[in-house]
């Protein structure tokens, strides 16, 4: 069965419906059905082995669904089959993801690393031939003023802190201005306050992309959480506001419950 | 130029190039045999060698140090260069007086009485030197090809290529190819193509094609150091780079990466190639020994060893290594080997950046010294 999301007035950015795809017989993901709206910021939850990565590596084109359609809405009112895409066009269509251990390109400075990853052609001839244009210098500078690296734009990528490299990351995200990012495990291996830093960061995106951000902190997702989706052997188990889904039971029993028990 | 990085290194591009190009032949030309500035033939064609190991050195970094693909067969790249101009000398030894005729010696020997249709073009000296850069281009290509668009890396993309060189390295040490029911002649099989007479009309021994060919040579390291340099400026260089980093990030970023990794590493066996081109008429034969992988990890020694990733490190190693390789094999002819490879583990252990970087790593050291040096000053100052 097919659940048509509720509200409507906001277009949705991506919808996600009766996917399965197993590895070796193993289901990863079980008929999930997941939308996206314009703008929107969504944390997507779960114990390991829920699925999430298999999720994020089916709406990047990185592995191919078995059965379901996995649908991108552009502006134009178009849909494109994201299952038909190839992966290094993806980001292309505007959908950007930052991988959980923070890649960067440790031996540029940070500043080309954002250059590298500006919107535009890709192809070799174009490479070959690229001239900074003024357009361009404003652009990594807003991004690096919104990245708070601004004062590291000569410095090589490899010598920046963990999180400072994941902010970097996020930051090359930005600069190929996608529609929607996906963010895996940001706050993984942050100190208390680069991970607030680094909520405040996604929260002030909200709004003008649409994120997913996959997250284990409990304590970062209750401060960037709006609307969470609760993962559990590749389903969608529970959907809803942060205190809806924290307080049921199910959710308790499979993630919140059993990762109490383990501490 | 916007190539060079540094006033120093655009000066030490100068002074190398007007000593290349200009002094070396000179002094080979001009001085007269008895005087100390004198450069002998011998030692020009030596030089004439080294350099062509040099371009071969670059063609590797280019792929290795700067893309992180470690590719063991660059020097079938430059055999095949080696054979395409091999091919075109051999076409031009005139007529032999064992056979009376204007066909190589392997062909007559087998019977042959006309040239088979794959060898005519190879008359043309123009098509040769084509074909040197064209064949080892395509066959990088093709292996390219299929190799990153099934996406293989790392250390399998390594022993890939290994395995080619080792199984063309066996078609070359063949005399006839059967294949269709047919039997092709190859390339001379076991003792390969020499025996040059001439080169574009000249004696290949006379010493204005000697000092020619080193020009050309050095032409060559020149414009490919250029090259690089410059690639190396370009977005087209920092993507290249970013894929040795982390291919992922960039492949996420929108670029294919494939096509990127095949155009470098296409390009990288052409100029290959064209080093074999020029190698061959200064060594005077190729044969199907310079296919055999461990000629291509010579390759890669003298790239780790001079610096790998760095502009001018290739070039420094290539010809280190040649230098001791050839003095040692005359002063030690049994042990040669051994001190060549405790040299090598010696860099791999303690130079991680090769000898290029070497100033770099002991700077600190210096410091220290210093440091300690002028510490004990101030005590025997006090002292006294």
């Amino acid at each position: 069965m097919i659940r048509v999301p509720t509200e409507k007035h906001t277009p949705l950015v991506l919808s996600v419906e009766g996917v399965t795809k197993s590895f070796d017989g193993f289901k990863a993901i079980n008929d999930l059905n997941f939308y996206l709206k314009g703008g929107e910021l969504r944390t997507v939850i779960g114990p390991n082995g829920a699925g999430k990565s298999t999720f994020m590596d089916l709406i990047t084109a990185r592995t191919k669904p078995d059965q379901g359609k996995i649908l991108y809405h552009l502006d134009s009112g178009e849909d494109v089959d994201l299952t038909r895409v190839r992966e290094h066009d993806v980001s292309q269509l505007g959908i950007g993801r930052k991988f959980q251990n923070p890649t960067v390109y440790r031996s540029h400075t940070v500043y080309d690393n954002l250059k590298l990853s500006l919107s535009g052609e890709r192809s070799v001839l174009s490479s070959l031939f690229y001239k900074e244009s003024a357009t361009d210098r404003d652009k990594i500078h807003d991004v690096l003023d919104t990245i708070r690296l601004a004062d590291y734009e000569d410095c090589l990528a490899g010598s920046l802190s963990h999180g400072q490299k994941q902010w970097l990351e996020i930051g090359m995200l930005l600069a190929q201005d996608p529609k929607i990012m996906l963010v895996d495990e940001p706050a993984a291996g942050m100190s208390d306050e680069e991970t607030e830093r680094t909520g405040e960061l996604l929260l002030s995106l909200e709004g003008k992309h649409s994120l997913i951000v996959i997250e284990h902190d409990m304590e970062f997702v209750r401060q960037i959480a709006r609307r969470v989706t609760v993962l559990h052997q590749g389903h969608v188990l529970k959907e809803g506001a942060f205190e809806f889904v924290k307080s049921d039971p199910e959710v308790v029993e499979v993630y919140l419950g059993r990762q109490t028990r383990n501490h | 130029m916007k190539a060079f990085e540094s006033n120093l290194e655009y000066k030490a591009f100068l002074t190398i190039a007007v000593v290349l190009v200009f002094c070396i032949p000179i002094l080979n030309a001009v001085v007269p045999e008895g005087s100390f500035l004198h450069v002998s033939s011998f030692q020009l064609s030596l030089w004439g060698k080294y350099i062509t190991y040099a371009v071969l050195a670059m063609s590797l970094n280019f792929l290795w140090g700067y893309t992180g693909l470690l590719c063991l067969c660059q020097s079938l790249f430059f055999a095949l260069g080696a054979y395409a101009f091999g091919m075109y000398l051999m076409l031009h030894v005139g007529v032999d007086s064992v056979y009376n005729t204007a066909l190589p010696d392997f062909m007559d020997f087998q019977g042959y009485t006309e040239l088979p249709v794959y060898w005519a073009p190879f008359e043309n000296g123009g098509f040769a030197l084509l074909a040197a850069m064209i064949v080892p281009g395509m066959v990088a290509f093709i292996f390219g090809y299929l190799a990153f668009s099934s996406r293989i890396k790392g250390v399998y993309f390594s022993i890939l290529t290994q395995a080619l060189t080792y199984a063309l390295m066996l078609l070359f040490f063949k005399n006839n190819l059967e294949l269709f029911g047919q039997s092709f002649i190859l390339f001379g099989g076991n003792n390969g193509l020499t025996d040059f007479k001439e080169i574009f009309g000249s004696k290949v021994d006379a010493q204005s094609t000697q000092i020619a060919l080193f020009v050309a040579s050095s032409v060559l390291m020149l414009g490919v150091y250029l090259l690089i340099a410059w690639l190396l400026t370009t977005k087209f260089g920092k993507v290249q780079q970013a894929i040795r980093d982390s291919e992922n990030r960039v492949r996420f970023s929108g670029y294919s990466t494939t096509s990127y990794k095949l155009l470098i590493f296409v390009g990288s066996a052409m100029i290959a190639g064209m080093a074999g081109a020029l190698y061959v008429p200064q060594v005077g034969g190729i044969n199907a020994n310079e296919m055999t992988p461990a000629k291509s990890l010579d390759v890669v020694v003298w790239v780790a060893l001079g610096g790998r990733g760095t502009k001018f490190g290739p070039i420094l190693g290539a010809i280190v290594v040649s230098m001791i390789k050839s003095y040692t094999t005359r002063a030690y002819p049994d042990s040669w080997l051994i001190i060549l490879g405790l040299i090598f583990v010696l860099v791999v252990l303690f130079m991680p950046n090769g000898l290029i970087g070497l100033p770099d790593q002991l700077k600190p050291v210096f410091e220290r010294f210093r440091k300690r040096s002028i510490a004990k000053g101030d005590v025997t100052e006090n002292r006294a």
